[in-house]
């Protein structure tokens, strides 16, 4: 994808399995940016949910991972790569209510079966990759307009 | 008048140009220059968090006073619930109505009764199928602005219902226009507010095009000379109207016990809010079903413009709600269970506009920019958010300096930096000696 300006503010974060605290905080920061550089304020909440169910995603389920957000004029990609569990059968984590997270996670309102399914309605491309015992890689991307398509 | 209007001001002589408001400000609103604390007009939400932490008191709301009066025929005051809360649970509401009108007023109309009506439209609301959970609350101005300007995504959420006092404000001036016979222009409507955010939704309403109220007198204000014709005024009068299920929306919870909803989060103080909000725009919030936030710690008996303690207020509130009860059912009073569809003035209505207060530029390509240029220069700042430059933290420093409004140098430890490398130059340079003096150099 080439887009046509180069300008771009690249946002890296590394995340901890189980770090509930620091948990968030990367989706907060990537939605400040947006709001600093103005974009729609119904994009940036799709943003900021699909980064959020991301980023937790990663939280819950992974050892350790990368977030990385590309944040231009006119989209936003934001790219998840973890070192965790992975994930047997996608298909069947996209469904709505499929969970594989643990009893404590969802005592504590996490884990409900709606990340990833959030996380394609929220975005405008979405893509996943996952490879069992090994980790689980995704990548988002947001138009800031929603009238144009990247990529195309 | 300027685009914006703001009811907290400063007291020029009394400000030491210290940090603690600018520091406390929620929306990062204050800055200090030339030792005085200085109010970003498009950023105030008008919370009045900096007049209760100045601790020189020089923080104050512009409110009306009773000479005010003077310019109206028909004076009517509208107080708010958190009025009652000043005083002991054993003076009778019907007494310091009385009061009110000993100094000046013409009739009463209590806001009280305009949160009952809110109450039970607000219930008609969740009926609907337009509705976006979690609703948030819109009876409390400040937290309202905060929507505005921090979480204009929000918005929607919002209940599309004018606060009690508006509603208050507009029954009052209909009622007595058509009972007194004189033209709704003649009436002044005061409202006896515990704040100055409500204040400033009077001269800038929230939701509608102009303020059903004339004017708002803060408690303050009015309180000496309340306590003194508490004394005075005769006993036995009964001017009471409003239920304890209106008059409780003064303490936080209030209002959702009257909504009556489930999963409802009650959540006050600023900073409290201003998290909570936070959540809910993350989409974490998916289990909540109404949000009751207030900016004040414990509601609106927390006003900066009360005088009683606010947990002594609490306490004096939640007795007295009890005496109401046991009063009402002794007397077959029921809180109130219809309202005309008039008093919610829906065609007064006009949509929260957002203002958006974070945007660096108009022009993406230069906010784009100025993001880099804050983000560089907060890596270079100390962390310490000591204040001291004027701006509440580094980030903020970062963020004035990326809008040219500050230097680098603004900052002590920056500045002391400078100056100890160019100490160390200028040391560096008196050891130098020319080659016809140096030994060593032969």
């Amino acid at each position: 994808m080439e887009s046509l300006n180069t300008q771009v503010i690249v946002l890296n974060f590394e995340l901890k399995g189980s770090d509930f605290e620091a948990a968030g905080e990367a989706s907060s920061k990537i939605k400040l940016v947006l709001q600093q550089i103005g974009i729609r304020s119904d994009v940036i909440r799709r943003i900021a949910i699909s980064a959020y169910e991301a980023e937790m995603n990663v939280i819950i389920h992974a050892y350790r991972g990368k977030m990385k957000a590309e944040i231009f004029s006119d989209h936003t990609k934001i790219t998840l790569k973890d070192e965790g569990p992975g994930i047997s059968d996608i298909k069947l984590a996209m469904q709505e209510g499929y969970s594989t997270a643990p009893d404590y996670i969802r005592e504590m309102g996490f884990g409900a079966g709606m990340g990833l399914p959030n996380m394609v309605r929220c975005t405008d491309k979405f893509d996943i990759e996952s490879s069992v015992g090994i980790g689980t890689t995704i990548s988002m991307t947001v138009c800031h307009n929603p009238l144009t398509i990247v990529g195309q | 008048m300027s685009e914006y209007f703001h009811s907290v001001r400063l007291i020029e002589n009394r400000c030491k140009g210290c940090v603690i408001c600018a520091k406390r400000c929620p929306t990062e609103a204050i800055r200090i220059r030339g030792g005085q604390s200085q109010i970003i007009e498009a950023r105030c939400i008008d919370c009045g968090e900096c007049i209760r932490r100045c601790p020189a008191h020089a923080k104050t709301a512009v409110t009306e006073s009773l000479d005010d009066l003077n310019q109206y025929k028909f004076n009517i005051a509208l107080p708010a619930p958190t009025l009652y809360a000043q005083f002991a649970p054993d003076i009778r509401i019907d007494t310091i109505l009385s009061a009110l009108m000993e100094i000046g007023f013409d009739d009463i109309f209590e806001v009280a009764q305009g949160a009952e009506i809110v109450s039970l439209a607000i219930k008609d609301y969740l009926k609907s199928s337009a509705v976006s959970f979690p609703i948030i609350s819109s009876a409390c101005p400040a937290v309202v602005r905060l929507i505005q300007v921090k979480f204009p995504e929000l918005i929607d959420n919002l209940v599309p219902i004018d606060a009690p006092t508006e509603v208050a404000g507009r029954v009052a001036r209909a009622r007595a226009s058509r009972k007194h016979g004189i033209h709704p222009d003649e009436i002044g409507i005061w409202f006896i507010t515990p704040c100055p955010a409500k204040m400033t939704a009077v001269k800038q309403p929230l939701g509608s095009e102009k303020s059903n109220i004339t004017g708002a007198i803060g408690i303050s204000e009015v309180y000496g000379r309340l306590l003194k014709a508490v004394q005075d005024v005769p006993a036995g009068v009964e001017r009471r109207h409003a239920s304890w299920v209106g008059v409780n929306w003064a303490i936080s919870g209030g209002e959702s016990l009257a909504v009556g909803i489930d999963k409802q989060l009650i959540v006050h103080e600023i900073n409290n809010v201003n998290d909570i909000l936070e959540q809910v725009a993350l989409g974490k919030l998916a289990g909540v079903n109404y949000i009751e936030a207030l900016a004040c710690a414990g509601g609106c008996i927390g006003g900066p413009l009360t005088i009683q303690n606010r947990f002594v207020a609490e306490v004096n509130m939640k007795l007295r709600a009890e005496n109401m009860k046991a009063e009402d059912t002794a007397k077959g009073r029921v809180p109130l269970q219809e309202y005309r569809e008039s008093a919610l003035g829906a065609n007064e209505r006009r949509a929260i506009e957002p203002r958006p207060i974070l945007r660096l530029d108009e022009d993406i390509f230069k906010a784009m920019y100025k993001v880099e240029v804050m983000e560089k220069t907060l890596q270079q700042l100390p962390g310490l958010d000591c204040g001291s430059c004027g701006s509440p933290n580094c980030k903020a420093l970062a963020e004035d300096i990326a809008q040219g409004k500050a230097s680098s140098t603004d900052c002590v430890f920056k500045l002391r930096e400078r100056v100890r490398d160019l100490a160390k130059e200028m040391i560096d340079l008196a050891e130098k000696l020319p080659p016809s003096l140096d030994k060593d150099s032969s």
